[in-house]
C-alpha cells in the first residue's frame, strides 16, 4: 500500500460509500461502472468496492424462492455493515433487492429466518442508496464544463427504481423527476413523457423476445415522438433490453427505432468534462456521438 | 391469449386461506375492479389476467392458477400492486403462485422462463456471482434452443460486453447458504 493509499484508508469523508457494482456492471453493463466511478471521482465523492460480493440473485431468486431472494443480498449487507459506511449501488435491480432485503427483515421473524440463512446476526441496518440518489443530492455542486445544452433527453426510470415506493423511496412512483432535475441541472432539456416507468420486458428476453421487443419498442418509439434526442436511463436491464434490439424493432414493426440510450451518468460525465471515449460511449449499439456532435456548442 | 375457465365453486377453500396466510395479502378484500389487468404490461400475452387470477384464488381454482403461464409471464414490474385501490400486493401474490407451483413440483406452462430462471441460479450458485456468457450458453443448452442469440456473440464480444473469462467469487458462501436455505424450508414444510 502506498502512503496516499493509506492515507484514502483512514480518510472517511462526507461523502464515502461502500461500493457495490454488481454482475452485470462488471459484463454488459460496464459503462455504468466506468461512468459512475469516474463521475464520482470528478465530484470528490469517495467508492470503496466490497472485495467478496455476492450475486443478489435479481429475478431468478425472488421468482423461485423467497428466503433465497432474501438471504443472498444480506449477504451483501452484512459485508457492507462491516465497514461502517453507506452503500451506493447503481444497478437498479441489486438497489431493488437490497432495498426489499431490508424492508422484510423489519418484520421479527423473517429476520431471524434470514440471519439463519446467513449463519450470522445482521445488526444497525446498512443505508442503501441508488447511484441517481447518490448524485441527484442537490447539495453536490456541479462544475459543469460542457453544458448539455439543447440535447433533449427522455429519462426513464423503468420498474425497480420507482416501485414500490414505500421499499424504494422515490419523489413520485408515478412520474418521478429526480433524474428529470438532475438533467436539466446539466443543461439539457427533458421531455415530458408518459412512459417514464413502463416496463421493458425485464430478464425474459432469452425466452421470449417478443415481449421485450413489444414492450420496449413502445418505450422508444413515444420518445422518438416525443422529440427525443435520447434516452437516459439508470439500469443496465434497461439499457441492454432499450439498446440492443433497436435493429430487430426496426424489422418487427416496420418502423425506423433509433435512438440512443445512455446511462444518465454518461451524459453527467460529459456535462463535467470526460471524454466520450472514457466514458465508454462507443460501447452502445445505437451510437451517441452523432447526436452529441450535432448539439455540442460550437 | 385470453381463454374460458371453469368456474367450480369450492366450497372447502383451503387454497384461499394458504395464499392468505402465506402471503399476508387479504385476497378477499378484491372487489375485480381490473386495474391490476389494465395496468399490466404482460397482460396481453396472459392467459389469466391479474383480476381473474385474484378471482380465481377466491373461488379456490388452484390448479387453473398455478398450471397458468400468467405466473410466469408476470415479470415482477409491480405495477399492479402500486395501483391496486384495495392495496393489494398483487405482484407479491402472484409470485407466491409461482413458488407454490415449482415446490409442487408441476409442469411450468412457461418451460423456457422457468429454465431461464434456474439456470440463473445454477451459476449463482457455482460462480457466485454471475458469468453472462455462461449463464446464456446455459440457457440454450439446457432450453435446446441452442442457436438462440449466437448471432450477437460476435458485436457482444467486440464491445467488451462479454468476457470469456468468469470470475468466481463467494462461490462457496452462496452454496453454504443455499444449503440453510433448503434445509430452514424443509423444517418449515
Amino acid at each position: 500500500m502506498t502512503p496516499a493509499e493509506s492515507e484514502s484508508e483512514k480518510k472517511v469523508g462526507a461523502r464515502t460509500y461502500s461500493y457495490y457494482p454488481g454482475c452485470s456492471l462488471h459484463s454488459t453493463g460496464a459503462e455504468f461502472d466506468v461512468s459512475a466511478r469516474l463521475v464520482c471521482q470528478k465530484l470528490g465523492i469517495d467508492l470503496r468496492e466490497l472485495e467478496d460480493w455476492i450475486c443478489c440473485g435479481a429475478s431468478a431468486a425472488h421468482s423461485t424462492d423467497h428466503l433465497m431472494s432474501l438471504a443472498l443480498p444480506a449477504h451483501t449487507l452484512k459485508l457492507a455493515e462491516a465497514k461502517g459506511l453507506p452503500l451506493a449501488v447503481p444497478c437498479a435491480m441489486c438497489f431493488s433487492r437490497l432495498r426489499f432485503t431490508l424492508h422484510e427483515i423489519k418484520d421479527k421473524n423473517t429476520l431471524d429466518l434470514v440471519n439463519r440463512a446467513i449463519g450470522t446476526e445482521l445488526g444497525e441496518p446498512v443505508a442503501v442508496e441508488s447511484m441517481l440518489q447518490v448524485l441527484a443530492d442537490e447539495s453536490i455542486s456541479l462544475p459543469i464544463t460542457k453544458p448539455l445544452n439543447d440535447l433533449k433527453v427522455a429519462c426513464y426510470y423503468g420498474c425497480l427504481l420507482a416501485r414500490p415506493p414505500e421499499v424504494v423511496g422515490i419523489d413520485d412512483a408515478e412520474n418521478p423527476q429526480i433524474m428529470d432535475r438532475l438533467m436539466e441541472r446539466l443543461g439539457a432539456e427533458t421531455i415530458d413523457w408518459g412512459l417514464k416507468t413502463s416496463c421493458c420486458g425485464a430478464g425474459v428476453a432469452f425466452p421470449r423476445l417478443d415481449i421485450v421487443l413489444k414492450l420496449s419498442h413502445r418505450i422508444l418509439s413515444l420518445a422518438q415522438r416525443s422529440g427525443a434526442d435520447c434516452i437516459a436511463v439508470a439500469c443496465p436491464m434497461c439499457q441492454a433490453n432499450l439498446d440492443m434490439y433497436q435493429k430487430d424493432m426496426t424489422a418487427k414493426f416496420k418502423q425506423k427505432t433509433e435512438l440512443p440510450v445512455l446511462y444518465f451518468t454518461q451524459l453527467m460525465g460529459l456535462a463535467l468534462g470526460l471524454s466520450p471515449k472514457e466514458l465508454l460511449l462507443d460501447k452502445h449499439f445505437t451510437d451517441p456521438l452523432p447526436v452529441l456532435r450535432e448539439k455540442e456548442p460550437t | 391469449m385470453s381463454q374460458q375457465i371453469a368456474i367450480s365453486l369450492k366450497p372447502d377453500n383451503q387454497f384461499l386461506s394458504f395464499v392468505q396466510s402465506h402471503t399476508g395479502e387479504s385476497i378477499t378484500a378484491c372487489y375485480q375492479c381490473g386495474k391490476c389487468s389494465a395496468g399490466c404490461p404482460t397482460a396481453y400475452t396472459m392467459d389469466i389476467t391479474p383480476r381473474r387470477i385474484m378471482r380465481g384464488i377466491q373461488l379456490g381454482l388452484k390448479d387453473e392458477l398455478l398450471d397458468s403461464s400468467a405466473i410466469w409471464l408476470c415479470v415482477s414490474c409491480q405495477t399492479c400492486s402500486l395501483r391496486c385501490p384495495r392495496e393489494i400486493d398483487i405482484a407479491k401474490v402472484i409470485e407466491s403462485l409461482r413458488q407454490l407451483s415449482i415446490s409442487e413440483g408441476r409442469r411450468p406452462a412457461q418451460k423456457d422462463i422457468a429454465i431461464l430462471y434456474s439456470a440463473f441460479m445454477q451459476q449463482v450458485r457455482f460462480f457466485g456471482r454471475i458469468y453472462e456468457a455462461g449463464f446464456g450458453l446455459m440457457y440454450n443448452l439446457r432450453s435446446l434452443h441452442i442457436f438462440n442469440n449466437m448471432l450477437r456473440l460476435p458485436s457482444l464480444f467486440s464491445r467488451g460486453k462479454l468476457k470469456l473469462k468468469p470470475v468466481r467469487k463467494g462461490a462457496s458462501e452462496v452454496k453454504q447458504i443455499a444449503a440453510r436455505v433448503k434445509e430452514l424450508e424443509r423444517k418449515k414444510g
